[in-house]
């Protein structure tokens, strides 16, 4: 496992910068995954943190017009934030494997979504134990090479630490706002 | 025989051949000769319209994928697949895909092999839940020493559809019993919902009929059916326009037998699930090749041997001119099917109850047909005008048959009794003559772990776990 790591506050914004301009420049270089990734990192984190501020502890929280439920459909409710960032996540599969992303907790209330492959472990780790810091590594997964990174995922509203504590499957109820409740790993498949 | 000989009745033997299956390929309808076994009791219908699955020569299993999502993808998305492909697509289960590639319906669902054909088409062997959640006792002790064939085998969990048995709605459904107080399906919607898209005419007397069809049964049937009370004249039907949206220039030549096509002019919801059953499967638009319609004798049901080679498409069920829908809710289907659970259903309790509302001595609605269950209503709320809609694909709620518990049993019966029911073989042979013999687990189960929780909770409030 190559790993290396980079100081997230601002990094992101630059080096996606960087990337397009070596990408318009030459045309030879192209974007390095990493700077791949943290470009789609931010746009991923953006739209999550507006639907969960602006859209579900808005209405859900302070105004309190609408629930949001794991069962939306059935309970005409808002989906949760992490089923949004889920089901963005499984209609991107559906059209590219240029590219994977998953929401991923060392608390996870679905099982499914604890880590799985050793570089989530280490990189999920990580982004707990270095608030502000990103992951980066490459993995080989069934024969091919990817480069993942895992991004530290952060409790953006009281909505997100209240959900999480009250749920009856999570194995951790003391989360705050401000607090990294899990990641986000983005996977670039690099060749077998 | 000399080499020679030998030879030349080679090379005529495999020039025969070759022009034998070139002809079936390339010129003939007859596809039989390359149909290397059986299709499941989901395709056999359609077994030789062999290019509505093998869509393209060329390509691999992605062909056959395609086709596959194309006929049941919407079903799966509306059930809220629990074990949809994206889940699989992700790197990270590289290794679970190696034991099970989930991402493929063939992988489960393997076609022309009958003889190992289980229940819902499955073709694996049933320890196919243990593969990825062998650990599942780690996460629910209640699980803990439960065999690795149980999971979808006994009312509890289903691989692709969980709307009934989701954790949540078993305790949410909890306390529901066995018969509710207000036991009756929704009616259906009157006309002006049902055909939005038509202008309705007045009731028509004897009078208006501009058929030929005078002073016999045909008119009065017509004139008690519901075509006669919305509008719909003997021209409506006999020279009706295929595309009934597309202004005419010329007269519609009259038909004595309209097809299917005309009944779709105005019940297009009906036929197009219709289409997506065992019933009018051979029928629908999409298929590679036009096939006849389904017969009893096709089938792999038992049927009365009189109906063996009626011919399945809306007037089969609907007596064309009275369309009395409750003939079609009981005595169409009884007519061909004379299986175990149907030959019992007139000595049911269901039946009873369908009785006592044809008579008039209970609520409408409370009745129980064969349609009740197999055909069932169904509300569609589209641009917020809630329309009740019968489902005419009676397959669509019996793979599994859990899938009937919310749109169908829930309107008399609570979930536990339900779930009881339709886990017990026995039971449904005899058309659900008595109370279930068995009782499944789910819900007591859900109940126990939301009261540890919540017991939990009130011990230990603020329990911090690194």
């Amino acid at each position: 496992m190559n790993i290396r790591s980079t100081k997230a506050k601002g990094a992101a914004l630059t080096l996606a910068a960087i990337a397009l301009t070596a990408c318009t420049d030459s045309g030879k270089g192209g974007i390095s995954p990493q700077d791949l990734t943290d470009m789609l990192h931010l746009v991923m984190e953006s739209d999550r943190a507006v639907y969960t501020k602006q859209v579900v502890n808005r209405l859900a929280k302070d105004e309190q017009v609408i629930k949001a439920s794991e069962h939306f459909m059935d309970e005409k409710a808002l989906p949760l934030p992490a089923q949004m960032f889920r089901f963005g996540a499984e209609t991107v599969a559906g059209k590219t494997d240029k590219f994977s992303y998953s929401l991923q907790s060392l608390w996870p209330i679905n099982k499914q979504n604890a880590p799985r492959t050793d570089l989530e472990k280490t990189g999920l780790k990580f982004v707990v134990d270095n608030p502000g810091q990103n992951f980066y590594g490459e993995e080989t997964l069934g024969d091919v090479k990817y480069f993942t990174a895992v991004y530290a995922d952060v409790a953006v509203a009281p909505v997100c630490a209240s959900c999480h504590n009250e749920h009856k499957d999570t194995p951790r109820k003391d989360f705050k706002i401000g607090d990294v409740m899990g990641g986000v790993v983005i996977r670039v498949p690099m060749g077998s | 025989m000399g080499k020679k000989t030998v030879w030349i009745v080679w090379m005529l033997g495999v020039l025969l051949l070759s022009v034998y299956y070139s002809f079936r390929l390339f010129a003939s309808d007859d596809q039989e000769a390359f149909l290397i076994g059986p299709a499941t009791h989901g395709h056999h219908q359609i077994e030789l319209a062999c290019g509505s699955c093998h869509t393209s020569p060329f390509g691999g299993g992605e062909v056959l994928q395609s086709a596959c999502v194309d006929c049941h993808g919407d079903e799966l998305r509306a059930a809220d697949d629990s074990h949809p492909k994206a889940k699989f697509t992700d790197p990270r289960n590289a290794d679970r895909l190696q034991q099970l590639d989930a991402r493929q319906c063939v992988t489960c669902h393997r076609e022309h092999q009958l003889e190992q054909t289980g229940t819902m088409g499955v073709t694996l062997p049933q320890d196919y839940c243990f593969l990825c959640h062998q650990d599942i006792a780690q996460d629910r002790p209640s699980h803990q020493g439960m065999a690795f064939d149980t999971c979808a085998s006994a009312g509890c969990h289903n691989y692709h559809d969980n709307q009934a048995l989701y954790e949540d709605f078993l305790i949410k459904s909890a306390g529901e019993p066995a018969l509710k107080t207000i036991a009756a399906v929704v009616q259906r919607s009157g006309p002006a919902l049902k055909h939005p898209h038509h202008v309705l005419g007045k009731a028509l007397a004897a009078a208006d009929a501009d058929g030929s069809a005078t002073g016999d049964s045909i008119l009065t049937d017509w004139l008690g059916s519901a075509h006669a009370r919305a509008g719909v004249n003997c021209s409506g039907c006999h020279a009706a326009s295929p595309a009934a949206t597309e202004p005419q220039t010329a007269p519609i030549p009259w038909t004595d037998s309209p097809t299917i096509a005309t009944c779709q002019g105005c019940h297009a919801a009906e036929t197009d699930t219709f289409y997506q059953g065992k019933h009018g499967m051979r029928l629908a638009p999409g298929l590679s090749r036009t096939l006849p319609p389904m017969t009893p004798a096709q089938g792999r049901l038992t049927f009365n041997p009189d109906a063996a080679h009626r011919e399945l498409t809306c007037a089969s069920c609907h007596a064309p001119h009275s369309v009395d829908l409750r003939q079609a809710a009981v005595e169409s289907c009884l007519n061909c099917h004379a299986d175990e659970h149907s030959r019992a259903f007139k000595e049911s309790p269901h039946f009873k109850l369908w009785q006592a509302e044809q008579a008039g001595t209970a609520a409408p609605g409370s009745g129980v047909s064969c349609a009740t269950c197999h055909l069932p209503r169904e509300t569609h709320a589209p641009n917020g005008t809630q329309r009740v809609l019968v489902n005419h694909n009676q397959n669509a709620n019996l793979r599994p048959n859990e899938k009937m518990i919310r749109s169908v049993c829930q309107n008399c019966h609570g979930l536990a009794f339900a779930i009881d029911a339709l886990a017990d073989p026995q039971l449904i042979q005899t058309n659900f003559a008595s109370a279930p013999a068995r009782h499944i687990e789910s819900i007591d189960m859900a109940l126990r772990r939301d009261g540890d929780s919540a017991a939990a909770e009130t011990e230990t409030p603020n329990h911090a776990q690194p």
